[in-house]
C-alpha cells in the first residue's frame, strides 16, 4: 500500500530528489542534553527542549543561545539525556490505576450544606 | 495486541486530538513521514540563513545590520529546535546532516534563489517568512507533540521576521525613484517563488490522504496558498506596489482573490537541483561542516580531558 503520495508544503518526496554524493562523517557526535528553564523567580524549571554539546558548560551556554534569546529564563538546568528515566507509555494504564478509584481525594467528593463558607 | 489494534488505538488518539509522544506506538509510515518532513523543515531553516547572510555585511545601517543578525540567528535556532524534534523519532543529527549534504534530503526551494539587492531582504521577510508562517501556524496543531511544541516556539519568533521585512519595503516604497524601482523589482522576483513554497496543487494527487488523516497536516497546499494570496494582495496596497500577476483579481463570489498559473516546470527544476543557487547553497553548507570539524574535535577532546581529570580527583 502506498499512502503518501501527496506533497505538502515543507515535505518534498524523496523520489523527486536530486544527486547523491556521500559526505564525510566525523566521529565527534556530541551527546544530547535536555534543557530545563526557570522562566521567572518563584516558578519551577520546565522542560524547554534538547540540544547537543560536548560538556555541561557548553550545554548551558548553548541553551542560553537557543532557548533564552528573548529573556525567557533566569535559570537553566541541563542533564544528559541518557540519565533521564521515563515511565513507559505501554504501562500507563496499570501505573496510574491506583489513583483511578479514589474520588474521595478530591474536595468535590464531600457534600456540605450551603451555609458552610470558605472550605 | 495485533498491529491492527495498535493502529486503531493510534488513530483514535489522533481523532480525539491527543498528541503522539516519542515513546508512544506509531505506524512506521507515520514515523517516516514525520522524520522526512521535520528534517526538511530543519534543513530549510539552516539553508535559509544563507541568502540573508549575504547581506549582513552590506546592510545599509547599523540598526538594519543588528536586526538582520538577530533574524538570521533566530533561523539557526529554529533549525536546532526542529533537528531535536526529528531526533526524538530515532534519526541521529549526524545522519540528517549527511542526508542534506549528500542531496538526499531536501530543503525549501525558495532558498535556491539569489538575493541581488537590499530590497530582497525586505521581500524575503515579508513574502518568504510570511508564507512560512501560514504553514507554521497550522503546524502548531500538528499531531506529533515535539513538532507541535517546536512550532509554538518558532511562531512566537516569526512575527518579527515578517514585520521587519515589510518595514524595509515600506521605507523603500517611500524613498527615491531608484529605491521604489528596487522595491518593485524585488517583489517581482520573489512573488512566484513564494507561491511555489506551498507545493504542488491539490489536484496533482488523487491518493488517499494519509497526512491529513494523521493530522500531520491540517490544511492543503491550495488552501494555504489561497490564504497567503488573500493576505498579501491586501498588504501590498500599503506599499503602493504591484504583484506581478495580471490575473490577480478579487472574486466577490468566492470571497477570495483569483490568481494566475504558477510555472510548475520551474518548480520541479529547482526541486531537482537546477535552480539558480542550488549548488552554491549545498557547497556553503558542506564547507561550513568541514571547516568546523576541528572545532568539534577540539571540544570533544577538551570535554574528555576534563572528565578524566575529575575522575582522577575522585579516585
Ligand atoms: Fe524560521
Ligand atoms: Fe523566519
Amino acid at each position: 500500500m502506498n499512502f503518501i503520495r501527496k506533497f505538502y508544503y515543507g515535505d518534498i518526496p524523496e523520489d523527486k530528489a536530486g544527486g547523491n554524493i556521500v559526505s564525510s562523517s566525523s566521529k565527534t557526535d556530541w551527546p544530547l542534553w535536555e534543557v530545563f528553564i526557570r522562566s521567572k523567580q518563584g516558578l519551577d524549571h520546565k522542560h524547554a527542549g534538547s540540544l547537543h554539546a560536548a560538556d555541561a558548560q557548553m550545554a548551558i551556554e548553548n541553551a542560553r543561545d537557543v532557548y533564552t534569546r528573548r529573556m525567557e529564563g533566569v535559570s537553566i538546568w541541563v542533564v544528559e539525556s541518557k540519565y533521564i528515566h521515563a515511565s513507559s507509555p505501554d504501562e500507563a494504564a496499570s501505573l496510574y490505576e491506583p489513583a483511578n478509584d479514589k474520588v474521595y481525594r478530591h474536595p468535590t467528593f464531600y457534600d456540605l450544606p450551603d451555609e458552610v463558607n470558605h472550605m | 495486541m495485533p498491529v491492527q489494534d495498535f493502529e486503531q488505538l493510534f488513530q483514535d488518539k489522533i481523532d480525539n486530538e491527543v498528541k503522539i509522544e516519542p515513546k508512544d506506538w506509531m505506524p512506521e509510515a507515520y514515523r517516516k513521514t514525520n522524520i522526512r518532513q521535520i528534517s526538511q523543515h530543519a534543513h530549510s531553516e539552516i539553508v535559509g540563513m544563507l541568502p540573508e547572510g549575504n547581506w549582513i555585511s552590506r546592510a545599509p545601517s547599523l540598526k538594519r545590520k543588528a536586526i538582520l543578525l538577530a533574524k538570521v540567528q533566530d533561523e539557526a535556532g529554529h533549525g536546532l529546535y526542529l533537528y531535536s524534534a526529528a531526533e526524538t523519532l530515532g534519526m541521529s543529527r549526524e545522519e540528517m546532516i549527511n542526508d542534506l549534504h549528500s542531496g538526499k534530503a531536501k530543503y525549501s526551494s525558495i532558498f535556491n534563489y539569489p538575493t541581488l539587492t537590499w530590497a530582497d531582504i525586505g521581500a524575503i521577510g515579508w513574502l518568504v517568512d510570511g508564507a512560512a508562517i501560514m504553514n507554521q501556524v497550522m503546524l502548531t496543531r500538528t499531531s506529533y507533540g515535539p513538532y507541535a511544541r517546536a512550532m509554538v516556539r518558532i511562531c512566537k519568533e516569526e512575527s518579527f521576521h515578517q514585520r521587519q521585512g515589510f518595514e524595509i519595503l515600506l521605507v523603500l516604497s517611500r524613498g527615491t525613484a531608484a529605491q521604489k524601482i528596487m522595491c518593485q523589482d524585488a517583489i517581482n522576483r520573489w512573488w512566484w517563488p513564494a507561491l511555489m513554497m506551498f507545493g504542488p496543487k491539490d489536484s496533482e494527487s488523487t491518493n488517499s490522504d494519509q497526512s491529513m488523516k494523521w493530522k500531520i497536516k491540517r490544511k492543503t497546499n491550495d488552501e494555504l496558498r489561497q490564504n497567503f494570496v488573500d493576505m498579501i494582495a491586501e498588504q501590498i496596497k500599503t506599499l503602493g506596489m504591484k504583484l506581478p500577476d495580471d490575473q490577480l483579481k478579487w472574486n466577490a463570489e468566492r470571497k477570495h482573490y483569483d490568481f494566475g498559473e504558477i510555472n510548475w516546470d520551474e518548480f520541479w527544476q529547482v526541486v531537482k537541483g537546477n535552480g539558480p543557487c542550488n549548488k552554491q547553497r549545498l557547497e556553503a553548507r558542506r564547507k561550513a561542516w568541514e571547516n568546523g570539524e576541528w572545532v568539534r574535535e577540539a571540544a570533544a577532546a577538551y570535554a574528555q580531558k576534563r572528565a578524566d581529570r575529575q575522575k582522577d580527583k575522585a579516585a
